[in-house]
């Protein structure tokens, strides 16, 4: 330790005298309202972690986040390329956040290919902080530059800090016997401490995050830390960077906050109503992209009871559930668009035996293997439609990432009390995005009543339903006296026994589609958000909510008539969807798609005219988008 | 559940028989195995109600329609899947999965080789005909090289699978072979495949009246089936034959079994293999499983059986053991555990 003292102390030294040739003083912050930044490097560049430290640290002083983070699919792409450059996008404000931001303030490029990756996505006059080190020539051709990437970009004008990076975190590190891999593993966090500096944040949170994630290396937290100080030392002694701003806390609801991502709060959602329904959860999944996290979360959660079985594919995931659920437990399987493919045959099983079952999709950009990283909402038609024979499942869709913990629920309570399959679809925006969270007491989340036959029932029909919502009875194998079979071929009405009937059969598919559509008397009604009526309704479903709000509350400022209606539940729809549809002159249906959620309305409510904004990039759209084809429609 | 309900403790075969007419063809080997199954069940001590009979897809598929016990239809290929979840979400339920060659070898390997290895503590019976029946005659992954089908009118060209080589492969701890007809060494079979605990499986050479009748007359008809069969007993030695006067050998120098005569050549009794089903080494039991005729009998009876700690009593250990070390109780724990703030 006497090393790093002496290091210490001369870092500390040199701190001042600098300070003292350049006499910058510390001038007093300027305040902004929020803040966009874009943490960008190689994909083993940890900018993961350092967007999401940085985030952390955000939510904790009481700001309002949003986050975005966009990283290829390989796991180590080739270095210094463009293709390999993984992004963290974080937005945080003194009000409500509600998209991670179309244009980034301050750009952090660890190396030219992250600078060409993000220029487009600069606002006039943002700040670029770049490693310096990292512009050489070779790099600089790697990323499809001539020789001056700043020139070429035409950023002369905007404030460019080039900072040493690398060489100022070897030099830190210098004394400390660490080998050179590890020395620049940790230049991320020198970009780092130069980002808490110039917007006021103190080190604290994230000394604390490594101490507590590498309890048994010291010399890594020492490491890190040294880094860290390095880099905000650094930021306040150059000239450059002579202002510093503050975003102030966001004026949020009381209660207990934190920060989650979309993963996380869908797998707590399912612990959550395994909770209130009194039934055990069973996971069966396979690993996918970009849905794994919810897996990965349930498995820790062996504290709750959650058994997690993860199965040798994606049929195997669903059918252990469909088991488990057989079996009386409350049943999820966790997949993307490839894999709910594969699963497709399942859940018709799941369909015709109507037991309880939550399917999560975790939608990316497809066909095939696609785009797994990115974002898009192509799987609706899938997901409604996409099994043999007349096959209907009931549909909830996410729009935030915490509110993926209230759909997880929903689905779950759906699937309990009316006894079907429920789709949850969420996508890799929401997956991985993160936002601060009030969190709730579970004394106020519903009750769920799982359809449970009790023992000593007499008479028992597997298929008797009750007449409201034509559930049938669950009776839970090891009961005495309710033996029964159930299966994948068609049912007779009321014993379950097998029927080729023709008559029957008809009966049964009108009874299984009765029963999805009368959901709609458990769900909430559509609310309307900006103008109950006018000129233009934006709508949408999942996670473009965000993107829609923002852009409907500044077109209603601009003093156009816009309203927004974003759907929650996708089948059956809220019942009131055609009063809602009918009161405006145009109908605008935004989605990450060609038009699918567009064509299911126009199946369901054909006397309206639907305007379509599709997009798949694998990116979310940006606020100027819809905005843009808002006016449009509003001046034609 | 209620110890007080009174429950039958000793039941009758018909106990287990559902109301549902049985509607395989005349003759096929299944009915057999049904009335086995139930004479296995009925006196195992369990209670009924804690059976569950789980299949695939398949004219064997059709097994839980006709038990009056719970069961479940599934899809094709993924009886051990869905046994799996039912089993792990309820360890206390005696789970036994019905399928077929099709079934269990071709669509639904996969979930075949990863529920033996991952030893599930359920009863697999695998109906083996050598034939696709319900789909009317098309080969499967056991058909014997150039077995004339539907599909294959100019016979097959492709090696078949032997379940019991494929199932020790896998990691199998149990594994037995019975033939439909045989209903008594069937019975014994499936009881202690029941007692096992991990995955059981239990090939049962059946015939196809219709799509391949004979399937396996060479080795069943009864002029010579004790010729062309052994039935390996624990601790007995290796004999067979209608004079009781053949048996098998291991031939140290190749490693190979040889079939000899008891007398012949000095042979004793005392020269012959016994056979311990308990060991843990695979070796012999491969090369048991393997035998074929003519140049071996074809061995039944319960060839492996090694205990070996079951997937489900695992996964339900370690949620004990985390949850008496987790501070975490309840949702509530949950939802304000690690970095949270408060907004006042």
């Amino acid at each position: 330790m006497n090393a790093y003292r002496t290091w210490w102390f001369l870092y500390a030294f040199n701190v001042l005298i600098l300070k003292y040739i350049f006499m910058t003083k510390k001038e007093k912050p300027i305040e902004l309202e929020d803040v966009v930044i874009r943490f960008s490097g190689d994909s083993g560049d940890g900018m993961q972690l350092t967007g999401t430290l940085f985030s952390n640290t955000a939510a904790l002083l009481g700001n309002d986040i949003a986050t975005f983070p966009d990283y290829p699919a390989e796991i180590r792409a080739p270095q210094g390329t463009v293709g390999g450059v993984s992004g963290f996008q974080v937005h945080f404000g003194h009000s409500r956040v509600k998209t991670p931001g179309d244009l980034t303030d301050v750009l952090v490029a660890m190396n030219p290919a992250a600078l060409k990756a993000n220029a487009k996505w600069l606002k006039h006059s943002a700040t670029i902080i770049i490693d310096v080190d990292n512009f050489t020539p070779k790099n600089i051709r790697k990323a499809g530059y001539q020789d001056d990437p700043i020139k070429e970009e035409k950023l002369e004008d905007y404030n460019i800090i080039k900072a040493p990076v690398s060489s100022l975190t070897k030099e830190a590190l210098k004394d400390m016997g660490l080998d050179m891999k590890s020395v620049l593993r940790s230049k991320n966090m020198f970009a780092l401490g130069m980002i808490y500096w110039l917007f006021n944040r103190p080190l604290t949170f994230t000394e604390e995050f490594f101490k507590s994630k590498f309890k048994k290396k010291p010399e890594i937290i020492e490491a890190n830390e040294r880094v860290l100080k390095a880099g905000y030392y650094y930021a306040e002694t150059i000239e450059a960077l002579h202002t510093t701003y503050i975003v102030r806390p966001a004026k949020i609801e009381k209660g207990t906050y934190r920060n989650i991502n979309g993963n996380t709060a869908t797998a707590w959602g399912l612990i959550a109503a395994s909770e209130k329904s009194g039934l055990q959860l069973f996971v069966g999944s396979y690993p996918i992209t970009p849905a794994t996290g919810i897996l990965e979360e349930l498995a820790l959660r062996k504290d709750l009871g959650v058994i997690t079985v993860q199965a040798e594919d994606e049929i195997a995931g669903i059918t252990t559930s469909i088991g488990a659920s057989f079996a009386g437990l409350l049943a999820a399987t966790t997949t993307s668009g490839p894999g709910l493919a594969l699963k497709s045959e399942a859940l018709g099983l799941a369909v015709i035996t109507e037991l309880p079952l939550v399917v999560i999709d975790v939608q990316r950009g497809g066909p095939s293997t696609g785009l797994p990283t990115k974002t898009e909402q192509s799987d609706l038609m899938q997901v409604l439609f996409g099994r043999n024979g007349e096959s209907p499942v009931a549909v909830v869709a996410a729009s935030t990432p915490s509110n993926c913990f209230d759909y997880a629920f929903e689905a779950a309570r759906l699937a309990l009390e009316h006894m079907t399959p429920v789709v949850l679809m969420s996508d890799g925006y929401l997956a991985n995005g993160s936002e601060p969270w009030k969190v709730p007491e579970m004394k106020d989340m519903p009750e769920i009543k799982p359809r449970i036959v009790p023992e000593g029932t007499q008479d028992y029909q597997p298929y008797k339903r009750d007449p409201e919502t034509l559930a049938r009875g669950w009776a839970i194998p090891g009961t005495p006296g309710l033996e029964h079979r159930i299966g994948g071929l068609e049912k007779d009405e009321i014993t379950g026994n097998v029927s080729y009937d023709p008559l029957n059969h008809q009966e049964m598919t009108n009874i299984r589609a009765e029963k999805v559509k009368r959901i709609v008397n458990d769900i909430p009604e559509l609310k309307p958000e900006g103008k109950a009526e006018g000129d233009v309704l934006l709508v949408g479903w999942g996670s473009t909510y965000g993107h829609l709000k923002s852009a409907q509350e500044e077109l209603v400022k601009k003093g156009k008539k816009v309203g927004l209606a974003h759907f929650h539940y996708i089948n059956p729809l809220p019942g009131n969807t055609a009063d809602i549809l009918k009161k405006f002159k145009k109908i605008l249906v935004c989605e990450l798609n060609m038009g699918q959620f567009a064509n299911y309305l126009r199946m369901n409510f054909p006397q309206f005219e639907y305007h379509q904004l599709n997009k798949v990039q694998g990116l979310p759209f940006t606020v100027a988008e819809i905005k843009e084809a808002a006016n449009n429609l509003l001046e034609e | 559940m209620s110890e007080e309900t009174t429950q039958k403790v000793v039941y009758t075969p018909k106990d287990f028989k559902s109301d549902q007419e049985v509607r395989w063809c005349p003759g096929c080997g299944d009915h057999a195995i049904l009335n086995s199954v139930q004479r296995a069940m009925s006196q195992l001590g369990i209670k009924k109600e804690k059976y569950a009979v789980i299949s695939g897809i398949g004219c064997s598929s059709r097994f839980p329609y006709y038990m009056a016990t719970y069961g479940f239809h599934g899809i094709h290929g993924r009886a051990a899947a869905i046994s799996t979840g039912a089993k792990v979400a309820n360890p206390g339920l005696s789970v036994w999965t019905i399928t077929g060659d099709g079934d269990s070898l071709a669509i639904g390997g996969n979930h075949l080789i990863h529920v033996v290895r991952r030893n599930v503590d359920i009863n697999l019976l695998l109906f083996n005909n050598r034939i696709y029946g319900l789909t009317k005659g098309q080969y499967s992954p056991t058909s014997v090289k150039g077995q004339i089908t539907k599909t294959s009118p100019y016979g097959t060209v492709e090696p078949p699978f032997n379940p019991g080589e494929l199932v020790i492969g896998a990691k199998g701890r149990f594994f037995a072979r019975t033939i439909d007809s045989d209903i008594k060494l069937s019975v014994e079979i499936f009881q202690e495949a029941a007692r096992h605990e991990g995955t059981s499986v239990v090939e049962i050479l059946q015939n196809c009246v219709i799509y391949n009748n004979g399937a396996y007359a060479d080795i069943t008809a009864r002029e010579y089936k004790e010729d062309r069969q052994i039935v390996l007993r624990d601790g007995e030695p290796m004999i067979f034959g209608k004079e009781r006067d053949k048996g098998l050998m291991l031939d140290r120098e190749n490693m190979k079994l040889r079939v000899v005569k008891i007398g012949e050549n000095g042979i004793t009794e005392k020269d012959i293999l016994v056979h311990h089903s308990n060991e843990n080494n695979p070796g012999l039991h491969m090369m048991l499983v393997n035998m074929s005729w003519p140049n071996y009998p074809v061995a039944v009876g319960i060839i492996r059986n090694v205990a070996s700690p079951t997937y489900d009593m695992a996964v339900h250990a370690q949620i004990q053991k985390v949850k008496q070390s987790s501070p975490i109780k309840k949702m509530d724990d949950l939802l304000k555990s690690g970095n949270t703030w408060e907004v006042k």
